[in-house]
């Protein structure tokens, strides 16, 4: 990967960000839907609120990264937009990759305001840097896997009714709101292919003081993710252009 | 190769399942010429300014500008070519300004010199006093000046220009034309596609006449109207393309 198509990356991330994701609708998925479900959880069945922060987090991390990932790519190719990105002297995946780093920016942010929040008003004392570990390559992941959903189909509504049967599943099979050891077998067994699986794992260990070496599987296996969904996502892409 | 040929097109075929879109077209564009691209809708032209700028692989045959090969060595080739789509393809939500600043800075264009390239390229296209306003708000003649200016903004050596003044009126269309001219005479290599002949007729120092993917004649304006006895490029075209039979059918339907 060259000069240009770092440039490339950083530029059209940058640029995505001023034009879609700070607007209203992605905002709103990104930070407010995330609040009001877990609080409409919190409300059916009260406990202690700080057991729901680590669900908090990652759907907002699953919400903020792929919020307005079907408009940027899904509506770029259909009035061309997207075309004059690959006018420029950088590749097809530069373009895919900068797609995807808007949406791990802007969803960087959202996950900061979130935790922030959320743990000067419950006082409670994560591990920052397990945070980190965690918080990083879950954004690249759902980010990528967003990117991935939207390149197999054509128009907007087609990528945005396909985002959201993984975003909702996901977030009943991997332990958000109802743990996966208290689920029939087979679910338990499907949650262990779903990414946020273990971005809640790992959110759960940084608010618990957990082990170094469960935060490291868990980071080592959200790469995995990432680098499952990036590839065929640049492939597909890289396919429309033959 | 000579040293003045910029674009060099052998054997150049585009398929898209049964269909043969462009069919072993070859061709050469000199250094400094106006070349016309010229067909009817569906001949071929738009698929070929594709595949030389890197938007679709060719199915067969080779094409290189400035040497570089299309299929290999793109992005080389993309710093020194600009492109206008058929269709005014900058971002709605994007001012003026803005759109082409993004524009340089996908170039690499250095941060001191974008704003001041960008200003110097809305004056000469006399968009400056609406550099701040959103691209969405602006007319179709509008619209499309501001999307030449950001093919132009990392100063390149060749601009391909697709059908620039479809759906202009008059006025826009003539005001384009002149900018044409005067990009010619910088010295910038200007590949046309067009099917407004007249338009042809008054810019292109050669054109090549595309029909169903094939190459059916490439010469200057002159010379075809010479060769086919006709006085205007339409009416040789249509003795070229045997079109003409046709539209004397239509004529005689009358």
């Amino acid at each position: 990967m060259g000069r240009d198509n770092l440039r490339g990356i950083f530029y059209i991330a940058l640029k995505d960000i001023k034009t879609y994701y700070l607007k209203p609708p992605a905002v709103s998925w990104g930070i407010v839907f995330p609040i009001t479900w877990i609080l409409a959880f919190y409300l059916r069945n009260p406990g202690d609120f700080k057991e729901l922060v680590p669900g908090l987090i990652a759907m907002t991390i699953l919400f903020s990264t792929t919020s307005a990932e079907a408009v940027v790519i899904n509506f770029e190719l259909r009035i061309g937009s997207l075309e004059r990105l690959l006018l420029a002297p950088i590749s097809i995946a530069a373009v895919l990759l900068g797609k995807v780093l808007g949406g791990v920016i802007f969803g960087f942010l959202m996950t900061t305001i979130v935790t922030i929040v959320s743990v000067a008003v419950l006082k409670i004392h994560p591990n920052v840097l397990y945070l980190i570990l965690i918080i990083l390559p879950s954004l690249f992941v759902f980010s990528s896997l967003g990117a991935l959903l939207c390149v197999m189909v054509k128009e907007v509504f087609e990528a945005q009714t396909l985002l959201n049967l993984p975003r909702f599943l996901i977030i009943f099979l991997s332990g958000v709101v109802y743990p996966i050891s208290k689920m029939p077998l087979v679910l338990q067994y499907f949650s262990y292919v779903l990414p946020l699986t273990y971005t809640i794992d790992g959110l759960r260990e940084s608010f618990s003081a957990g082990l170094s070496k469960i935060i490291l599987l868990d980071t080592s296996i959200l790469t995995i993710f990432f680098i499952v969904f990036i590839f065929p996502a640049i492939k597909l892409l890289y396919k429309k252009f033959e | 190769m000579d040293n003045d040929i910029v674009i060099q097109v052998s054997d150049l075929t585009k398929r898209y399942g049964e269909i043969l879109a462009v069919d072993h077209i070859s061709f050469e564009v000199k250094e400094g010429e106006v070349f016309g691209f010229l067909g009817p809708n569906g001949a071929g032209k738009t698929t070929t300014i594709r595949i030389l700028t890197g938007l679709s692989k060719p199915t067969d045959g080779n094409a290189s500008i400035f040497g570089l090969d299309v299929n290999s060595e793109i992005l080389q080739i993309k710093k020194y070519i600009g492109v206008v789509p058929e269709i005014s393809n900058l971002y709605d939500e994007l001012s003026a300004m803005d759109n082409l600043i993004f524009m340089a800075q996908l170039y690499g264009i250095p941060a001191f010199e974008r704003k001041k390239r960008a200003q110097e390229l809305l004056k000469t296209f006399r968009l400056y006093e609406r550099k701040d306003s959103p691209f969405r708000t602006f007319s179709r003649g509008m619209k499309r000046a501001l999307t030449i200016a950001a093919a132009l903004i990392h100063n390149p050596k060749i601009l391909f220009l697709d059908e620039p003044t479809v759906g202009l009126d008059v006025v826009a269309a003539r005001s384009l034309r002149n900018l044409i001219s005067n990009l010619r005479q910088q010295g910038i290599t200007i590949f046309l596609t067009t099917h407004y002949l007249e338009e042809a007729d008054l810019l292109c120092d050669r054109v090549a006449i595309l029909v169903k993917g094939k190459i059916l004649a490439i010469d200057t304006p002159l010379s075809l109207k010479e060769k086919t006895d006709k006085k205007s490029l339409e009416e040789a075209f249509m003795k070229i393309t045997g079109l003409e039979p046709e539209i004397l059918a239509i004529e005689k339907g009358k």
